[in-house]
C-alpha cells in the first residue's frame, strides 16, 4: 500500500509537469486550431534559462527567493520567446491552410533544437540545487520538498491561469477569439494582440515546467522537449484539444498511468502507454474526455 | 578555362602527397595507426585514447625508441560511425602504410575494421571493445581489456564477500547489449556464490525520471542496487533513489567512470562503489607514473580509456622489440605470447583467444574520488 502511495505521488508530480506544458498547447489550439509543436522546445528553453540564471545565482545560500527569482525570470523569457515565434513564424502565414501553418511549426521545433545544440552544447547539464531540501514523510509515503513545489507550484499556476480567463477583460476577450476569430475582430477585439498574449501564457507555463522538471531530475538537455511535448500533446488530447480542465486532468492521468505502468509492469512499455491512450481516445471519444464536440459548419 | 585551372591545382596537389609520400616512408620511422571518434557522439572515448596511446608513444621514443626507430602515431577521426570506421583503416593501411593498427573503443567499430586488419595481416590491439566478438573475427585482432562475462563476476564476488549482501536489486538499461550483458554475468555469478536477485527493474537511455523503478526497487527491500549503465543516466539514478529514502550502496560496472559522474550524482553516490579497469591512487609505479606523465602533458586525470589506450601501445611498441622486426606476422605472434605485462591496468597476459586476463578494480566513490577498494584477480572468481 504504501508502494502504491508513492508511486501516486510520484505520479502525480510528473503528472504536473504534462499538465503545464498541455496547457500551452490547449491554449494555442484554442485560438488558432494549430498544434505548435515547437511548444516541447520552449519548455527545454524554459529549463535552459532556468540553470543559467541559477548559475548566476550560485554561492548565495539556497532560498526560495533565489528559486522564485529564476522561476519568474525564465517564464518572463520564454514569454518573450512565445510571442516573438508566433510573430516571425505564424503570423505570417496564419490566412495560409492549415497545413502550411502545421509545417511550420514543425520546422520552428526543428530549428530550435538544433539551435540549442549549438548554443547550450549537446551534453546533458545538471541543475544546481535551488531551495533549501526538506522530506516530509506521512503514511510512509516520503514527500520531497521538491516533489511538493512541483505539485503546489503547478496547482497555483492552473488556478491562477483560470482566474485570468474566466474574470478578467483581456480573458474574456481570449474566449471570444477562441469561439470565432472572425467574429472577435469584427466585436472590435485586437485579434493579433491577443493571440501573441495567448503563446506569451503558454509559453510561460511551459517555461515554469522546464525549470521545475530541472530542481526534480536534475538533467536537462537540449533535446529533452521532444518526449514531454509528445506527452503533453498527447494529455491535451486525452483532456479534449481546446479545454482547460481537460488539459490538466490528462496530464494528471498521463503521469500517473505511466509511473504506474513501470512500477508494476515494465519500463519498455512506459512510451507504449501514452500512446497507446492516444490512439483509444482518438477512436473512443474523439472530442477527448473534457471536449466538446465541434459541429462542422457549412 | 576555369575547370582546366581546377585540374592544374588537382594535379598539383597529387603531386605534393606523392611527393611528401615518398619523403616520409624515407624517413626511419615506423608508422602506427589509430582510429577513433574524435568528433561525434562518442569523441570523449577517441580522444583519451589518443592521448593515452599517444603518451606511451613518446615514453617510448624518449629512451630511443623500438628497434632502433621511432615510433610515430597516426591518428584518424571516424565521426563516431561504425561505417568510416572501415573507409579510414583502408587508409591508414593503404596509403600511410601502417604496420600495426590501435583502436577502437565502442566494439561496433571495431567490428566493422577488424575484417580490414585481419585480411592485410596487419596486427590490430582493441583497448576497450568489451564484446566478445571482437576478436573472434580472426588471428590478427587482440585487445588488452576484460570481457563483461569477468567484469560481472568481479562484482559479483565483491557483493558476496567483501560487503556480505544477499538480496540485491538490478536495474538495467534495457537498450544497451553492454547493460543487458552485464546483468545476466553479475546475475549468474551472483547467484552461484548464493545470493539473491529480489528485484530486476529496467530503464532506456536517456530517461530521466527512475522514480517508479526506484519506489518498486525499494519496495523489495534490497541491500545493494546494481546499475549496469553510463554515468549520465547512473548520476540521476542514485540522485533520485535518495530523494526516495533509499540508502543502500549503488554498485556499478566501468560505464560509471567518468569525472561527470560526481558532477551529476554529487554527494548521493558517496559509497558506492563499480568495478573498473585501474584506479588513479593505485600506489603501483607503474600506475603513478602514467598518472604524473599523464597530468602533466594533458592537465587533467587520465580516465580508463587512456589507461587502456596507453597499455595497448606499450604491449604492441613490446611486441615489435621481440619480434626484431615489423613484419605483420611476427608482431602478431610476439603480441600472442605476451604474458605478465606491466602495465598500467594490471599484469596483462594474452590467453588463446586472443582476450587478455588480468585483474579488475574495485574502487569506492568518496567525494568526488574514486578510491582503490580491492583488487580482484581472474582465478579469484573462477
Amino acid at each position: 500500500m504504501t508502494t502504491f502511495l508513492q508511486q501516486l505521488v510520484n505520479g502525480l508530480s510528473l503528472g504536473s509537469i504534462y499538465a503545464l506544458i498541455a496547457l500551452g498547447y490547449t491554449m494555442v489550439y484554442g485560438v488558432l486550431r494549430l498544434i505548435n509543436f515547437a511548444h516541447g522546445d520552449v519548455y527545454m528553453v524554459g529549463a535552459y534559462v532556468g540553470y543559467y540564471l541559477s548559475r548566476k545565482l550560485q554561492g548565495k545560500e539556497p532560498s526560495i527567493i533565489s528559486a522564485l527569482l529564476v522561476m519568474v525570470g525564465s517564464m518572463i523569457v520564454c514569454a518573450l520567446l512565445g510571442m516573438l515565434i508566433e510573430r516571425l513564424a505564424y503570423r505570417p502565414v496564419r490566412r495560409e491552410a492549415r497545413l502550411t501553418l502545421l509545417i511550420t511549426a514543425i520546422g520552428v521545433s526543428l530549428f530550435i533544437e538544433n539551435v540549442a545544440q549549438l548554443v547550450f552544447g549537446p551534453d546533458p547539464k545538471f541543475f544546481p540545487s535551488l531551495a533549501p531540501r526538506t522530506d516530509f514523510i506521512v503514511a510512509g509515503v516520503r514527500l520531497t520538498s521538491e516533489q511538493i513545489t512541483v505539485i503546489v507550484v503547478a496547482m497555483l499556476l492552473m488556478l491562477l491561469l483560470r482566474y485570468f480567463i474566466l474574470r478578467t477583460r483581456t480573458g474574456k476577450a481570449m474566449r471570444a477569439v477562441s469561439f470565432s476569430l472572425d467574429a472577435s475582430r469584427l466585436m472590435g477585439i485586437s485579434t493579433d494582440r491577443i493571440i501573441s498574449i495567448t503563446f506569451a501564457l503558454g509559453s510561460a507555463l511551459a517555461a515554469a515546467a522546464g525549470v521545475l522538471i530541472g530542481m526534480q531530475i536534475p538533467k536537462i538537455d537540449p533535446l529533452m522537449g521532444i518526449m514531454y511535448g509528445l506527452k503533453a500533446f498527447v494529455a491535451a488530447v486525452l483532456g479534449g484539444i481546446g479545454s482547460i480542465p481537460g488539459a490538466v486532468l490528462g496530464g494528471l492521468l498521463i503521469g500517473i498511468s505511466e509511473v504506474m505502468v513501470v512500477g508494476y509492469l515494465s519500463s519498455t512499455y512506459r512510451e507504449a502507454i501514452a500512446f497507446g491512450i492516444l490512439i483509444l481516445v482518438l477512436i473512443l471519444r474523439p472530442q477527448g474526455l473534457l471536449g466538446r464536440v465541434q459541429k462542422e459548419k457549412v | 578555362m576555369r575547370f582546366r585551372v581546377l585540374a592544374a591545382v588537382c594535379l598539383a596537389a597529387i603531386g605534393a602527397v606523392t611527393l611528401s609520400c615518398g619523403k616520409e616512408g624515407s624517413q626511419k620511422e615506423i608508422l602506427v595507426g589509430e582510429y577513433g571518434s574524435l568528433t561525434g557522439g562518442i569523441a570523449t572515448f577517441g580522444i583519451s585514447t589518443r592521448d593515452g596511446s599517444q603518451l606511451a608513444f613518446d615514453d617510448v621514443n624518449s629512451k630511443g625508441g623500438v628497434l632502433g626507430h621511432k615510433i610515430k602515431l597516426l591518428v584518424e577521426d571516424d565521426q563516431s560511425k561504425p561505417e568510416e570506421a572501415g573507409t579510414v583503416v583502408n587508409k591508414l593501411i593503404h596509403q600511410d602504410h601502417a604496420v600495426a593498427m590501435i583502436g577502437h573503443v565502442a566494439s561496433s567499430h571495431s567490428l566493422a575494421a577488424a575484417p580490414i586488419c585481419q585480411a592485410e595481416k596487419v596486427p590490430m590491439i582493441s583497448p576497450a571493445s568489451t564484446n566478445p566478438r571482437v576478436t573472434q573475427v580472426g588471428n590478427y585482432i587482440f585487445r588488452v581489456c576484460f570481457l563483461d562475462t569477468f567484469q560481472g563476476a568481479v562484482m559479483a564476488k565483491f557483493a558476496s564477500d567483501t560487503l556480505k549482501v544477499k538480496k540485491v536489486a538490478i536495474l538495467v538499461d534495457v537498450r544497451s547489449d553492454y547493460s543487458v550483458g552485464l546483468q545476466t554475468f553479475f546475475g549468474q555469478a551472483f547467484k552461484k556464490l548464493g545470493g539473491e536477485i529480489v528485484a530486476e527493474q529496467s530503464y532506456s537511455q536517456g530517461d530521466s525520471d527512475f522514480r517508479a523503478q526506484l519506489t518498486a526497487i525499494k519496495a523489495a527491500n534490497p541491500e545493494a542496487i546494481y546499475v549496469p549503465g553510463y554515468y549520465t543516466e547512473v548520476g540521476t539514478i542514485v540522485h533520485q533513489a535518495r530523494e526516495l529514502g533509499i540508502t543502500v550502496p549503488f554498485l556499478g560496472s566501468d560505464g560509471w567512470d567518468s569525472p561527470k559522474l560526481w558532477e551529476i550524482g554529487g554527494t548521493s553516490l558517496n559509497g558506492c562503489y563499480f568495478s573498473n579497469h585501474y584506479a588513479t591512487d593505485d600506489p603501483n609505479p607503474v600506475v603513478q607514473k602514467f598518472v604524473n606523465d599523464y597530468k602533466a602533458k594533458y592537465n587533467q586525470l587520465p580516465d580508463a580509456l587512456a589507461a587502456l589506450a596507453y597499455d595497448a601501445a606499450r604491449i604492441l611498441a613490446d611486441a615489435m622489440q621481440r619480434a626484431g622486426s615489423t613484419d605483420g606476422e611476427k608482431v602478431r605472434n610476439a603480441i600472442a605470447s605476451t604474458k605478465d605485462f606491466p602495465g598500467v591496468t594490471g599484469q596483462i597476459s594474452i590467453n588463446e583467444e586472443r582476450n587478455a586476463v588480468k585483474t579488475a578494480v574495485i574502487v569506492k566513490v568518496e567525494n568526488g574520488k574514486y578510491l582503490l577498494t580491492e583488487t580482484i584477480k581472474p582465478e579469484d572468481v573462477k
